[in-house]
């Protein structure tokens, strides 16, 4: 009996030590990697950073051109994307309770929510960049707005019905049309839902590098014109990173550092924003 | 107010009604017609290398661009044992973290914890790749394959797997950094359908006088098995399609070898690498044709892990 009750105790206490091990392997991993790089993209971190454009090898230089490159991308693409994604998400929570279209739409819109970007990337360069003729601003914007969309569709969703059925109804016994109960109190009343879920996309299209490889590729000038090539930070990171020169290493660390801070910002904002809102509910 | 007057403002708004379902409907449309797009476009884009190789491309190890021969095998196996490398890593250290975070933590702690695993996943896979290359990989190098040359390379069985050069780059390399990149995936897939189970269930085991592992193992985790194997095939889906943490470590080498401390190369990298480079159609034809294999695996992937996850939302209702 003893023995049993011990070899139970002695397993359980075995495995639990396993479990915070595992936790902190997790912890360890993302220490080592934060810590990398504030160690090796701090130095490079200056004005000059932000207001000089990329380099040609061994010369000084900044960043400013793949930011702004970045910013205009991101931007646009969220504006794009995020309009497209809201409507569908309604769709799916307010009209989606009959027929094929919903669940199919929500099926697929899942598939396209973990997608290989790369893949994206391939479609747009099949689409635009062969139409086209080159690459382009417009088609790294549109890569990234399709990796947009379902990311607003998922959360859009899920914040629409989170939100009491009698908003709704007490809004259609005063007379409201259709549209404007769901324009005017339930999508008002899921806003800040839905505003986390368009930061923690704007926080996954910053970072991505594969669909842009093949869609606004680099220019090594500042550029506003998004029918010619772009710069972008990811790829500058890239291109900087794999290079044997000193110089554009240190600056890819520097824009890693850059580019790693403001998307966990991004992810920690959205979250407080979420809690914020589900407290006061 | 005239009851006509009432009547085309009634009407106005039927029509507002109409055009703005029209809106919401026309956008879940527009959402299909992507998907249908990108099949479309990828098939498209391979046609003139399917009708070169044809099924022959899925087994040829060939990968030539001067005499512009092509062959998939190389990077799907690349692709598929990374992903399985990662997969073995990462499942048991998820499972052992949202054990943590649902049964062992400290209330307060949870939620902090619980957001710095998710911060792992938001960390941009450029970055990983960055950082494997140049801090993990000399790390392995120095440390890490000389250990399993030396006592993984003599075990009968599994030494042709781990005998090889000491450089770092490799197969195995790409397959740890694809492991740290999916925990933060499956394991916050774990940790929630795990609070998915009715405490009363847990309260009773625990009432029998089970220990905290028998109730995980005996009782939460039969329970909520589906969800959990949905949880890994979403990892499983994110690990087969990850393209830059791969391309910085993994070498791009199109060779085929049994160990796994050499480099090779997976379907992503091979289009991060060389698409932009390649000349000629049946070269881009090939790349956009691997595009299309990456793409079809995935979607059967990612499809299984939904309906399995769905089928575990289906018993909740109940």
């Amino acid at each position: 009996m003893l023995t049993l009750y011990k070899r139970r105790r002695f397993i359980n206490w075995l495995s639990l030590s396993i479990s915070v091990c595992a936790m902190g392997f997790g912890l360890f991993w993302l220490a080592w990697i934060l810590w990398t790089l504030l160690v090796q993209g701090l130095p490079g971190i200056n004005l000059n950073m932000f207001v000089q454009n990329t380099p040609p090898p061994g010369s000084q230089g900044g960043l400013g051109n793949a930011i702004w490159g970045s910013l205009m991308m991101t931007t646009l693409a969220t504006l794009i994307g995020t309009p497209i994604g809201i409507l569908a998400g309604t769709y799916l929570a307010e009209f989606g309770h009959r027929g094929w279209l919903a669940p199919v739409t929500r099926f697929i819109n899942d598939i396209l929510l973990s997608a290989p970007s790369i893949v994206i990337g391939l479609f747009v360069y099949e689409v635009y960049v062969v139409r086209v003729g080159h690459f382009a601003g417009w088609g790294g914007t549109f890569a990234l707005a399709i990796i947009v969309i379902p990311v607003v569709i998922r959360t859009t969703e899920n914040m629409l019905r989170l939100v009491p059925n009698s908003l709704r109804e007490a809004a259609a016994a005063l007379g409201a049309p259709q549209w404007k109960v769901i324009s005017f109190v339930t999508l008002r009343a899921a806003r800040a839902g839905i505003l986390t879920g368009i930061l923690l996309a704007v926080a996954r299209i910053s970072g991505e590098t594969a669909p842009l490889l093949f869609t606004a590729l680099n220019n090594q000038f500042f550029s506003n014109n998004m029918n010619q090539p772009m710069s972008n930070l990811p790829v500058v990171i890239f291109q900087f990173a794999m290079s044997p020169y000193d110089d554009w290493r240190s600056l890819a660390w520097a824009g890693a550092l850059l580019i790693t801070f403001s998307v966990l910002t991004l992810n920690i904002v959205a979250r407080i924003l979420f809690r914020q809102k589900s407290n006061t509910n | 107010m005239p009851t006509s007057q009432l009547d085309h403002r009634l009407k106005r708004q039927n029509l507002l009604d109409i055009l703005f379902r029209g809106l919401t409907r026309f956008s879940a449309l527009a959402v299909l017609t992507l998907l249908l797009g990108i099949i479309l476009s990828l098939v498209i884009g391979s046609v003139p290398a399917i009708k070169e190789f044809g099924w022959g491309f899925l087994v040829s190890s060939d990968w030539n661009p001067v005499t512009d021969r092509y062959g998939a095998l190389v990077p799907i196996v690349g692709t598929l044992v990374t992903a399985s490398i990662a997969l073995l890593i990462a499942i048991p250290v998820s499972f052992g973290i949202a054990l943590f975070l649902t049964e062992l933590s400290p209330q307060w702690l949870r939620r902090p914890l619980g957001i710095a695993i998710e911060l792992l996943a938001g960390i941009p896979s450029i970055i990983y790749g960055m950082w494997g290359l140049f801090i993990f990989v000399p790390f392995f190098a120095d440390h890490i394959e000389p250990w399993i040359n030396d006592h993984l390379g003599h075990v009968p069985l599994i030494s042709p797997l781990f005998t090889g050069p000491n450089m770092g780059i490799s197969i195995l390399a790409a397959g740890i950094i694809l492991a740290i990149m999916v925990i933060p995936f499956i394991a916050s897939v774990m940790r929630d359908v795990f609070d998915v189970v009715p405490s009363m269930l847990k309260e009773s085991a625990y009432g029998l006088g089970a220990t905290t592992w028998e109730v995980m193992y005996r009782v939460v985790l039969p329970y909520t098995k589906i969800g959990v194997v949905g949880g890994i095939m979403l990892g499983l889906g994110r690990a087969l399609g990850e393209t830059m943490a791969v391309t910085f470590v993994i070498g791009n080498a199109h060779r085929l070898n049994a160990s796994l401390l050499y480099p090779g190369n997976s379907i992503s990298s091979a289009l991060a690498n060389e698409f932009t480079e390649a000349v000629g159609d049946l070269y881009t034809s090939s790349l956009i044709e691997l595009g299309l294999i990456l793409f079809f695996i995935t979607f059967v992937v990612l499809s299984l892990a939904r309906l399995l996850l769905l089928k575990l939302t289906q018993r909740e209702g109940r």
